[in-house]
């Protein structure tokens, strides 16, 4: 097991590095410099703020000092937001889009694998199929087309809810957590659905079923276990999908979060902002699929032989 | 054996289920839709009515789905919505066909070391939130069309290089692949010749599943506002646009978004079966 969780933090590593050089040097091979738009400087001033953001080295000197940063918690200064570092910026938003991705998350596991157990265990009745229709449903509807839908059913027409974050209140969160959560949701459902199946046709559960034990006990002491697996390799994706969905959720409830800053940062141009923003996204994914991946050797040990 | 003969059990398929048949029909009529595009409509899909705006939909001078907040008829840019997003994931859908097939291909064939060093390179990308490099991408160059095909195409070749890789395996100890080898034909010319024609079974019914995909990561750029720009549109701009009016006019939301929803379920369910069909192994 340790030599397995050796190799694979070994393989996180160059993954990282890999993702921080490209999304460097894609913001480097961006045409026209940072202060391009601003007013024509001296050429004495012009080279002193060329010196103050590293400009003026050569490209491995500054990934390096980039890199150097980074080890220290330092995205470096934001173009656009002055006296602003990129650090604060995204240190300010993160907790709000931690929690909102964690209840998303916790919803999506909760909700997808109770549908998908019960869809299983009624195999192919009228439930079965409800179940696997909405959950195609859910796959196939973007977050920013059911977003914006429940907006205009639950706050504007109905009135039940707040439309956006300004408003206060616990109940501002249910529709974000739940627009963000549904394409996870049916993806869970289905997986579990098929695992679920597979599971309860295989012969230790034929075994339990001679035994007498009753269709409740076999699920809950033999079958949801393995059955849950293949659910655990789903989890570097569906994580990804949180993040990205978050994007769309913050920008349609207009939450202050990571996803908000990143948008923004995106029209305007900030340079420095959405490249840290990337990197943070990429390195979450990384860390966390690392998890699932020891979590994975740990609950598996056939992993582990690999 | 005939490129052809690989789509013959899918050809059956589609005969024996209704619910697929329909999907597809619906798919045809979308995409001859998404071919005259705004030429469809008597009105014109750029130019503004400032005493026209937000129009209710009216049966009048086939304005079926009313006038957006510049007066500009919806109809006609919903059918330019189309066409546009449909365009932009064939072409993306291409680029990753292009992309997964020789790479997958090669890994299946070449196999060994090759192949497990290619397939963990394929590992590896795959827990990347490729939209956000995608992102990055928009806003260090210029937003154009061109990049947004390569962006997508890029995002989404992987899980054709998986699924190409697999089958590949499989065909390559077969006997036409021996013979082949046997009269001389070179490692490229098999995969070529060889190979390439008897994946097409498999490529077709995952073209059906990575379009859709296409289409939800352009129409995301859109409605972020980093895709298409005006007065073009796409499907994603068009819901962005609705949202911003949702409350004075919500056929502008609505529309644009049942749409979009309608054309990326339809292509889920045909290539979800169809996936059943080529690779039962996947069943779910």
């Amino acid at each position: 097991m340790l030599r397995y969780a050796y190799l694979r933090i070994l393989g996180a590593i160059p993954t990282l590095l890999l993702v921080i050089a490209i999304a460097f040097l894609m913001v480097h091979a961006a045409p026209g410099g940072p202060f391009d738009a601003a007013r024509v400087l001296p050429p004495a001033i012009e080279k002193n703020v060329q010196a103050a953001y590293h400009l003026d080295d050569s490209l491995p000197q500054q990934f390096l000092g980039y890199l150097q940063g980074l080890a220290h918690g330092d995205f470096g200064p934001s173009y656009r937001y002055r006296d602003y570092t990129v650090a604060e910026l995204i240190g300010g938003a993160l907790p709000l889009s931690m929690r909102l991705g964690a209840l998303a998350m916790l919803l999506a596991i909760a909700a997808g694998v109770s549908a998908g157990v019960i869809a299983a265990l009624r195999k192919n009745t009228l439930l079965d199929r409800l179940v696997s229709g909405v959950a195609m449903i859910g796959i196939s509807i973007p977050i920013f087309v059911v977003a914006p839908l429940m907006v205009l059913v639950f706050a504007v027409f109905l009135d039940w809810l707040p439309a956006s974050w300004a408003s206060g209140g616990a109940s501002r969160l249910l529709m974000p957590v739940v627009a963000l959560a549904l394409p996870q949701i049916a993806y869970i459902a289905r997986l579990t659905r098929a695992s679920m199946i597979n599971v309860m046709s295989s012969d230790f559960v034929r075994t339990a079923r001679a035994q007498g034990l009753s269709t409740a006990s076999i699920v809950r002491y033999h079958a949801i276990k393995p059955a849950m697996l293949p659910l655990l390799s789903y989890m570097g994706p569906a994580i990804a999908g949180i993040l990205t969905g978050s994007v769309v959720v913050e920008e349609v409830f207009g939450i202050p979060g990571v996803g908000q800053f990143f948008i923004r940062g995106a029209l305007n141009r900030d340079y420095t902002l959405v490249l840290g923003i990337t990197i943070l996204y990429a390195a979450l994914v990384i860390l966390l699929n690392l998890a699932v991946d020891l979590l994975y050797g740990v609950l598996d040990p056939r992993m582990r032989d690999r | 054996m005939s490129a052809f003969s690989a789509l013959r059990p899918i050809g059956r398929y589609i005969r024996a289920s209704r619910m697929v048949a329909v999907c597809l029909l619906l798919l045809l009529l979308v995409a001859l839709i998404a071919l005259a595009g705004p030429l469809l409509s008597p009105n014109d899909y750029i130019a503004t009515d400032f005493n026209n705006r937000f129009a209710a939909p009216t049966l009048q001078d086939m304005r079926f789905f009313g006038t957006d907040d510049l007066g500009r008829d919806l109809f006609s840019r919903t059918l330019l919505g189309v066409q546009v997003t449909l365009f932009v994931a064939v072409i993306a859908s291409v680029v990753s066909l292009g992309i997964g097939v020789a790479y997958g291909a090669t890994a299946g064939f070449i196999g060994g070391k090759v192949d497990a060093l290619m397939m963990r390179a394929v590992d590896a990308l795959y827990a990347l939130p490729f939209v956000f490099l995608v992102i990055l991408l928009m806003v260090a160059f210029e937003r154009n069309f061109l990049l947004i095909f390569v962006a997508i195409g890029a995002i989404n070749w992987l899980d054709m290089a998986r699924i190409v890789r697999g089958q590949t395996m499989n065909l390559k100890h077969r006997e036409f692949v021996d013979a082949a080898r046997l009269i001389g034909v070179s490692t490229p010319g098999i995969i070529l010749r060889h190979i390439t024609p008897n994946l097409l079974g498999v490529v077709v019914v995952y073209m059906t599943l990575t379009i859709p995909q296409a289409i939800l990561v352009e129409s995301f750029l859109s409605f972020l506002g980093l895709g298409v720009q005006e007065p073009q549109t796409s499907l994603g701009a068009l819901v962005n646009n609705g949202i911003s009016n949702m409350e004075t006019a919500p056929w502008l939301l609505v529309i644009p978004a049942s749409v979009l929803a309608f054309i990326l379920f339809c292509f889920n369910f045909l290539g979800d079966a169809l996936r059943d069909v080529v690779d039962p192994k996947h069943k779910t």
